[in-house]
């Protein structure tokens, strides 16, 4: 299967949906994945075929995040989220519901938001991830980041990086946005802190408007 | 002891500030005067973790990953109350990657028979059974799925209702005894009085017993509002589950923990597992919230510790969304009779409170004392009852009871007040004593604009409008248990050390905006290091006490540290100590102008690496109300609501939310707007 069939199986906005991520990776109960989509990115591309069986051991995959080509080794049920945290280290990304419903998980995949937890490692084939640790470029921080800080935005800080995927990808999409917007992009980020007020005026700070 | 007397800001800026004289110990440091004249306290500090936080380079308990460590998964019963016969974990421990189990077994006594059978009693979905470490968190779940446990099911029950029944399935039939972490009921009764399924009840709290003569305040009353409301569970939900990670190292066991209180997770693991305390060090940077519910390490960390030591390596145990439902604590439901007498001028005269609350095996469901003290009347008595059920425990939640017994006490003091014929915001100024309160009303009344509110029926519309007002107070505690370390080192570096931890309050901040104000120094210059029970102890985060106890004498440590440092500049420049300040990072003197020197410099002139200062927290200048921290102050709020509801989808939306709160001096007005803008969000959520 090439990339177009892909792109048809994959909702564009919050990610892939729960149906499609269940087509890709669902069967691993079975002991086994049926690959359906472009998995094995790279150097694993031509020896693998849409129809081909394999898992359920842990098998070798080539990831890009945050401009980084990782080589890890994970079984065909792990998440993307598990990949990150608990392969790659990258501990930044959270999993708080592991269901797809508090969006703490929010990774960017060629640059759209998608919840980590729902997804297989092996699905994300040759796509670029991004994580809350690749959203800083050379030290400097983006300006949702510096507004999150100004305005305090965070409290125990376990939603943050969700909601700074949220606002960022908001900001960087959208150049007349305003509080609905805000709302709408962060509507499904779980914070149990309360920090929605503050989240609300930081995000619009960073696209230079205020409340 | 040597005293002195100091003149001390008293009472509340832009309506009543005045001074109040108070005899001192000497060696206490000068009094700060208002939040205006200081440079830093006060203000709108950025939280010095912020950056880690919005780059995603915060840990928590749950990103700590140690070389050779595994991840561990609970056993949890999936029957509310059973026997369990055996347990079968052959095929669990046959499966490659597995390295440890560990199943709870009751204790038994040297030459004891076990009456109780090998495994303790099932009482509620999802008791901790045993656990699991495996190399991989999805291993340790396909272990635990391989494990058999048999049971023989006994009748159960779980709604309150049903438990008080007469001839209800009974829970315990013995007396038990409040946990740790559990709610609050007031005077903690002791878990054996009561009948069946109903335990208690509670009658008085530290602010006394029952008063006067309810039968009399009934008599004189023209008014009565008689009433019973029910408020619901709620589970707290912290985003970061409960959980440990545990390093049982042969020279001691090091344990990272999301709590809010380092200091008892430190001593519970060394009682449990019988080691000093010197041996067992607690560690907690960032920790993804609480509520109340993360006081304790629970089951989860002596299960992560047995497995650690059977294993070798380092445990990571947390726990996933459905057991943080299930078994980690809720805010326990209530079912409460008021009765409210008045005079028709409005006088109280006699206010009667009975409450039925289940924590489901758990004790801790009372009301608060909220009714007891919010508004004086002088016949006043509560019996708060606690039910068992099988269902799990429940556990403290921000003002533990007091949440309950307000939206009881609140709903009912605006029934009176309709009944008299009285505006309730009106009707709360004439029965309320307290000056912060009123403030609060009239500044919030403004803000809120209460005046438009309509009487009741007034809107047309299917979407129906309404304003209302509520009031809640709460105890001033203090630990006085709560001590902290500051050091300067001969680098110009400055160091605060605490078992305190930041529980995204902002702990952290307050502390070096402290010890800045007193040093001289700007925020940034202060590195924090708490939440290690290698410092010296702090106070756990709850019950509102850890700004009020942990930073009096983390100035004081700064103030006696910066006493020593100015000593050697003094002797340098031969002056006298008492003339030398340091602002702006400059050490100056009061005499010459002329004499200066950059902090670091100062530090250079150290004959040992640091100077090092503990303190503890000292009594109030004022005393206590109870000699063991219960402060006198009036912390109070009140709040105003407007609350739009669609009468045909029934539809309820919260407009907007003015909240009046007192907490004494505020430390940092950003934080302190998070703080609210939290309690409020998750208040109606
Ligand atoms: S953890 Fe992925 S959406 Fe909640
Ligand atoms: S800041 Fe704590 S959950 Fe959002």
């Amino acid at each position: 299967m090439d990339d177009k069939d892909q792109e048809s199986e994959s909702k564009p906005a919050k990610g892939l949906s729960r149906r499609s991520f269940l087509r890709g990776a669902g069967l691993s109960t079975a002991g086994s994945v049926l690959l359906t989509t472009n998995a094995f990115a790279l150097e694993y591309k031509e020896h693998r075929n849409a129809g081909e069986e394999f898992g359920p051991d842990a098998m070798t995959i080539k990831m890009k995040v945050n401009g980084l080509v990782k080589s890890l080794s994970v079984e065909p049920r792990t998440t993307l989220a598990s990949a990150l945290r608990d392969h790659l280290e990258l501990t930044g990304t959270k999993v708080v519901c592991d269901r797809g419903s508090c969006s703490a998980c929010t990774v960017y995949l060629d640059g759209k938001p998608v919840n980590s937890c729902m997804m297989s490692a092996f699905d994300v084939g040759d796509k670029e991830i991004t994580t809350i640790e690749g959203i800083a470029k050379n030290g400097e921080l983006h300006p949702v980041q510096e507004a999150f800080i100004e305005h305090d935005a965070s409290q125990c800080g376990y939603c943050t990086p969700g909601m700074i995927m949220s606002c960022v990808h908001l900001v960087d999409n959208n150049t007349d946005l305003n509080l609905d917007d805000v709302k709408d992009a962060t509507r499904g980020n779980l914070c149990r802190c309360g920090t929605h007020p503050h989240v609300f005026k930081a995000t619009l700070a960073a696209a230079k408007k205020t409340i | 002891m040597d005293t002195r007397k100091e003149k001390f800001p008293y009472g509340i800026p832009g309506h009543n500030l005045s001074e109040i004289e108070r005899e001192i110990p000497i060696e206490e440091p000068p009094v700060w005067p208002v939040n205006d004249k200081l440079k830093i306290i006060g203000k709108r500090v950025t939280r010095i973790d912020a950056l880690d936080k919005v780059t995603g380079k915060a840990k928590y308990t749950s990103d700590v990953r140690l070389p050779g460590m595994l991840f561990a998964k609970m056993l949890r019963s999936n029957l509310p109350h059973a026997v369990i016969t055996s347990i079968d974990i052959s095929k669990a421990e046959s499966l490659p990657g597995v390295h440890a189990i560990h199943l709870i077994e009751n204790v038994q006594k040297e030459g004891e028979e076990n009456k109780n059978g090998k495994y303790p009693m099932v009482k509620y979905v999802g008791q901790p059974l045993g656990g699991i470490a495996a190399e991989s968190l999805e291993i340790a779940k396909d272990a635990i799925s391989l494990i058999k446990v048999n049971y023989e099911k006994k009748p159960f029950v779980i709604d309150i209702e049903s438990a008080m029944e007469m001839g209800a399935p009974i829970v315990f039939d013995e007396p038990i005894t409040q946990q740790e972490d559990g709610g609050d009921v007031g005077e903690v009764h002791d878990g054996s009085k009561g009948e069946g399924n109903v335990r208690g009840p509670s009658t008085s709290s530290f602010f006394g017993g029952p008063r006067g003569d309810l039968e009399a305040g009934f008599k004189e009353a023209d008014v009565i509002v008689e009433r019973t409301y029910r408020t619901q569970v709620h589970t707290h939900m912290p985003l970061e589950t409960h959980g440990v990670v545990v390093d049982w190292r042969p020279d001691m066991m090091m344990v990272y923990a999301s709590t809010q209180n380092t200091n008892a997770v430190r001593n519970e693991m060394a009682s449990i597992f019988n080691l000093p305390k010197s041996k067992v060090r607690v560690f907690c940077d960032f920790m993804g919230g609480g509520f109340g519910a993360k006081h304790s390490a629970g089951s989860f960390g002596p299960m992560a510790a047995n497995l650690a030591k059977k294993s070798g390596r380092p445990v990571w145990l947390m726990l996933d969304r459905q057991e943080e439902h299930i078994a980690e604590g809720n805010r326990p439901n209530s079912i409460q009779y008021l009765k409210i007498g008045a005079r028709k001028d409005g006088t109280l005269t006699g206010i009667e409170q009975r409450s039925h609350g289940t924590a489901g095996v758990a004790l801790g469901a009372g009301v608060g004392r909220i009714a007891q003290i919010l508004y004086p009347c002088p016949n006043f008595a509560t019996e708060q009852y606690d039910v068992l059920t099988n269902a799990g425990p429940g556990a403290a939640w921000r003002a533990p009871g007091n949440v309950q017994g307000a939206f009881g006490l609140e709903q009912a003091i605006d029934e009176l007040a309709e009944k008299l014929g009285m505006d309730p915001l009106s009707y709360r100024d004439l029965i309320d004593k307290s000056e912060v309160r009123k403030v609060e009303r009239q500044r919030g009344a403004k803000l809120f604009d209460w005046s438009r509110r309509q009487p009741a029926g007034s809107g047309k519309d299917v979407v129906k409008k309404g304003l209302g007002v509520g009031q809640s107070t709460w105890p001033r505690f203090v630990t006085l248990d709560s001590s902290v370390e500051v050091k300067i080192h001969n680098d110009g570096g400055v160091e605060i050390r605490s078992s305190v931890q930041d529980i995204g309050t902002g702990t952290k901040t307050i502390l070096a905006q402290v010890v800045a104000e007193e040093l001289g120094l700007k925020v940034k210059d202060i590195t924090v290091n708490i939440g290690d029970t290698f410092f010296p102890v702090g106070p756990g985060s709850g019950g509102s006490v850890v700004t009020g106890s942990i930073t009096p004498p983390t100035r004081n440590a700064a103030f006696e540290a910066k006493k020593e440092l100015l000593k050697l500049v003094a002797k340098k420049w031969e002056t006298d100590v008492v003339e030398l300040f340091i602002e702006d990072g400059q050490v100056g003197s009061n005499k010459n102008a002329e004499l200066k020197m950059p902090f670091k410099e100062a530090t250079k002139l150290m004959r040992t690496s640091q100077i090092s200062k503990i303190a503890s927290r000292s009594d109030d200048y004022g005393g206590f109300q109870q000699p063991w921290g219960l402060a006198y102050g009036d912390l109070g709020s009140v709040q105003f609501a407007e609350v739009s509801v669609n009468t045909d989808t029934g539809f309820v939306k919260v407009d907007r939310v003015v909240a009046a709160h007192s907490c004494g001096r505020p430390l940092n007005i950003g934080q302190l707007e998070s703080q609210i803008n939290g309690g409020v969000i998750q208040g109606v959520s």
